[in-house]
């Protein structure tokens, strides 16, 4: 009740885990409670640097700067200190790749952001006479741009003397979970150099049933051993916190960030499944301890493993742009005020009058895999308004889930029974709305809508002790919303054709694929 | 017609002046070009700018165009924002209180629910955003009609239908349990708009705090209330959950 959302009436039960979520537009810190539940939260966004068409990059210096000052916010609004902090999880925008002096703890570049498409032509030089699969059975992944290898290979090409200091042993390679964890824990006093299995395994370098750096793919790619942090698993004590608000609080999880909601939607079971609507979206569905290969453009993945454990293995279905369609909307367009927005404007008019949006402004991903796509807006007549191009950008978002629920029928067969949802979209009813409809299923979004830090709060709090199994985040699961399907089947199947027809219309607008 | 206001007259000449030309102008060009004595002039700028409407540049000492004039035209309040903004404070809401959760604005003489955060039983409920509820039988009803002066005129013209034996159908009577609601910043709905139903709700304003929807929750009387009345705690957790709404859309604490 309201009592224990007091602090002052508590003291003896304040005991909470901080959540770090480094994210791909900002970096947040929450504090969650044993119940799961949010006690204070604190953002900061950071700076999108786009030097080129397709090239996305962040400042690691000012996210590191960010992190510390979001976790001290997040501390002072819940009115707590580092002996109220048992410990600290982390998650992050995974494949963002990083190289960093050793001894300066200086970034050598901006980190290369998942969504730069600067490595296509290097992904395909890399594939040779195979092709995208050529690493796909050791670590489940296609050759894209997507994925941190061929980033860290491009940036030792390209800055000048670095592959020299590389080789020397001068610098550390990390995703964002490394950089922060090397930071925290001392940086250049100390700092551990470590990565997760589930970071680990969007790096294309790493066996996924071995769960080790796979040295024939890194020789093939060209990257030194010496750079690769340590892989362990999500879910243990890495070091402690030195210096800042948390000094001596353990660092004890790091998780990518879509594996991190899928372990916060506490899907622990074969055949459950979470969609989290961000920036991009993300599907991922527990497969066990297996590892299933996808021949219907999926990746496989490691879902998470909890210490010692056996690892639990996931399919991933990926869509590049979701809510940063909404974004451009509202920034490159100016067609809405803010993203909420978009709702209003689609909600003014009964249908999308004909009009479908593909917005494959960096290539398409699941389950096509095209870099040579680019956005189309189809049907367009003089009927079409602006509202019903905002209502084809929420489609465009429920037709994608669609394309990639259906392959992991195909890869696994397992039905969806119900697609568990999370992120920030989810608060567009019309939105949830859609996808239920387009998918035929229950779509359900849990009370704790925060699930990717929430999943890091978890590993974190299992690894010290806070919670004793995960059957005790299961009972901290509940449901906030159901929408259920409304839609006439014979329309779904012809909208779905038309959704179909505009995506074959992007493919094949760059040259480069022939 | 009425006579003029001179001094709003006045007011708005200055306002036009700023508006046009030069982006920032002196209290002398400003007082020159309208045609007023340097005093009266200042007068007409310090509480033009004490109403937000003129700034005066500290380092210059010049006077241009307030924040406040760009609010007024663009003052409304997106319901979908409105939504994202108290998403997570309801989940929370609905938590804590073990009750579904409701938010609601003014629409068309009536309540809009825009958002509903299930009770947290895993019970089959259905989604109920999109439903009207009557402003006169209901608790965000009465928080509306209470605090918002449009949704009072809209409630106070209602039919007052009777909807069960215990809902006000009696205006006057209506109007002084607002009365009461507006002192003690709640309101509540005992069975009046569905047998054995209670709900709780408190208002959430914006930065100018102009009321802009309501909260609530609803459940069972058994669950809700503690003899005639709601528990204390439940009202609590609801008006905590609004003052964190209105933080949230730029409210001082209060």
């Amino acid at each position: 009740m309201s009592d224990a959302q007091d602090p002052a009436l508590t003291t003896e039960s304040r005991e909470y885990i901080a959540a770090i979520d480094q994210g791909t537009t900002s970096s947040r810190c929450i504090v969650f409670d044993r119940d799961g539940r949010i006690v204070s939260v604190e953002q900061k966004e950071h700076e999108q640097i786009f030097p080129k068409p397709g090239w996305v990059e962040h400042d690691a210096k000012e996210i590191w700067t960010n992190v510390q000052e979001v976790v001290a916010g997040a501390l002072a609004k819940a009115e707590i200190t580092k002996e109220h902090v048992k410990a600290i999880g982390i998650t992050n925008q995974r494949e963002t790749t990083l190289l960093w002096d050793r001894t300066t703890g200086e970034p050598v570049h901006h980190a290369i952001v998942w969504q730069d498409t600067r490595t296509d032509a290097l992904c395909r030089e890399l594939g040779r006479n195979v092709g995208q699969d050529r690493f796909r059975r050791e670590t489940g992944l296609p050759l894209a741009s997507y994925f941190a290898g061929p980033k860290i290979r491009w940036l030792l090409d390209n800055v000048e003397g670095l592959r020299e200091r590389a080789e020397r042993g001068e610098i550390l390679f990390g995703t964002m979970d490394s950089w922060v964890i090397w930071n925290l824990t001392g940086g250049t006093e100390g700092g551990v150099h470590v990565t997760d299995v589930t970071n680990a395994s969007r790096t294309m370098l790493m066996n996924l049933r071995t769960l080790r750096w796979e040295e024939r793919i890194c020789a093939s790619i060209g990257v030194p051993m010496e750079l690769l942090p340590e892989i362990r698993s999500s879910s243990e004590v890495y070091g402690h916190a030195k210096g800042g608000a948390l000094d001596g609080v353990p660092v004890a999880s790091a998780l990518g960030d879509q594996q991190a909601a899928l372990f916060g939607q506490t899907c622990f079971s074969v055949g459950e499944a979470k969609s989290t609507y961000g920036t991009g979206t993300f599907l991922l569905m527990n497969t066990g301890h297996e590892a299933i290969n996808s021949y219907a453009g999926l990746v496989t993945t490691v879902g998470y493993r909890i210490g010692d454990q056996q690892p639990v293995y996931a399919l991933e279905g990926s869509i590049a742009i979701t809510g940063a369609l909404v974004q451009w909307m509202r920034d490159q367009m100016g067609l809405i005020h803010s993203a909420a927005e978009i709702e209003t404007l689609a909600s003014s008019v009964e249908d999308n009058g004909g009009a479908y949006f593909v917005p494959a402004f960096s290539g398409l991903f699941a389950p096509y895999w095209r870099s040579d796509a680019r956005g189309v807006i189809a049907g367009l007549t003089r009927y079409v308004t602006k509202a019903h191009i905002a209502r084809a950008v929420l489609e465009a978002t429920a037709w994608q889930t669609r394309e990639i629920v259906d392959a992991m029928h195909k890869d696994s067969g397992v039905e969806l029974t119900s697609l568990k949802v999370d992120g920030g979209m989810t608060s567009n009813n019309l939105l949830m709305q859609k996808i239920s409809d387009f998918l035929d299923a229950p779509v359900v979004r849990p009370m704790v809508s925060e699930t990717t830090c929430l999943g890091a709060a978890y590993a974190a709090g299992l690894a010290v002790g806070f919670w004793s199994n995960v059957e005790d985040l299961r009972a901290n699961w509940r449901r906030a919303a159901e929408w259920t399907p409304e839609m006439d089947p014979a329309e779904r199947d012809r909208e779905y054709q038309f959704w179909l027809k505009a995506v074959q219309r992007t493919m094949g607008w760059l040259d480069e694929e022939g | 017609m009425a006579r003029s206001i001179q001094s709003l007259e006045r007011a708005a000449a200055v306002l036009r002046l700023l508006a046009g030309g030069e982006r920032r102008l002196g209290l002398s060009d400003i007082a020159s070009a309208i045609g007023l004595a340097k005093a009266t002039t200042h007068g007409l700028l310090r509480t033009l700018q004490q109403e937000g409407f003129v700034e005066q540049d500290d380092a210059s000492g010049k006077y241009q165009l307030g924040a406040e004039l760009l609010r007024l035209g663009n003052s409304y309040l997106d319901v979908h924002e409105l939504r994202a903004r108290a998403l997570v404070w309801t989940d929370d809401l609905a938590r804590s209180s073990g009750e579904s959760a409701y938010l609601g604005v003014l629409h068309k003489g009536g309540v809009l629910i825009v958002h509903h955060v299930f009770r947290p039983d895993d019970s089959r409920q259905v989604l109920e955003v999109g439903a009207m509820h009557p402003l006169h039988s209901t608790a965000l009803g009465k928080v509306l009609a209470a605090f918002d002066p449009v949704a009072h005129n809209e409630a106070m013209e209602s039919d007052f239908a009777s909807i069960t034996a215990a809902t006000v159908t009696e205006p006057a009577a209506y109007d002084r349990e607002l009365a009461g609601v507006r002192a003690r910043g709640w309101a509540s709905d005992v069975g009046e708009t569905w047998e054995g139903v209670a709900s709780v709700a408190a208002p959430i304003v914006d930065r100018r705090r102009m009321p802009v929807g309501a909260v609530a929750v609803t459940g069972a009387e058994e669950r809700v209330l503690d003899g005639s009345e709601p528990r204390s705690a439940l009202v609590a957790a609801v008006r905590d959950c609004a003052r964190a709404v209105s933080r949230d859309l730029g409210a001082g604490r209060f």
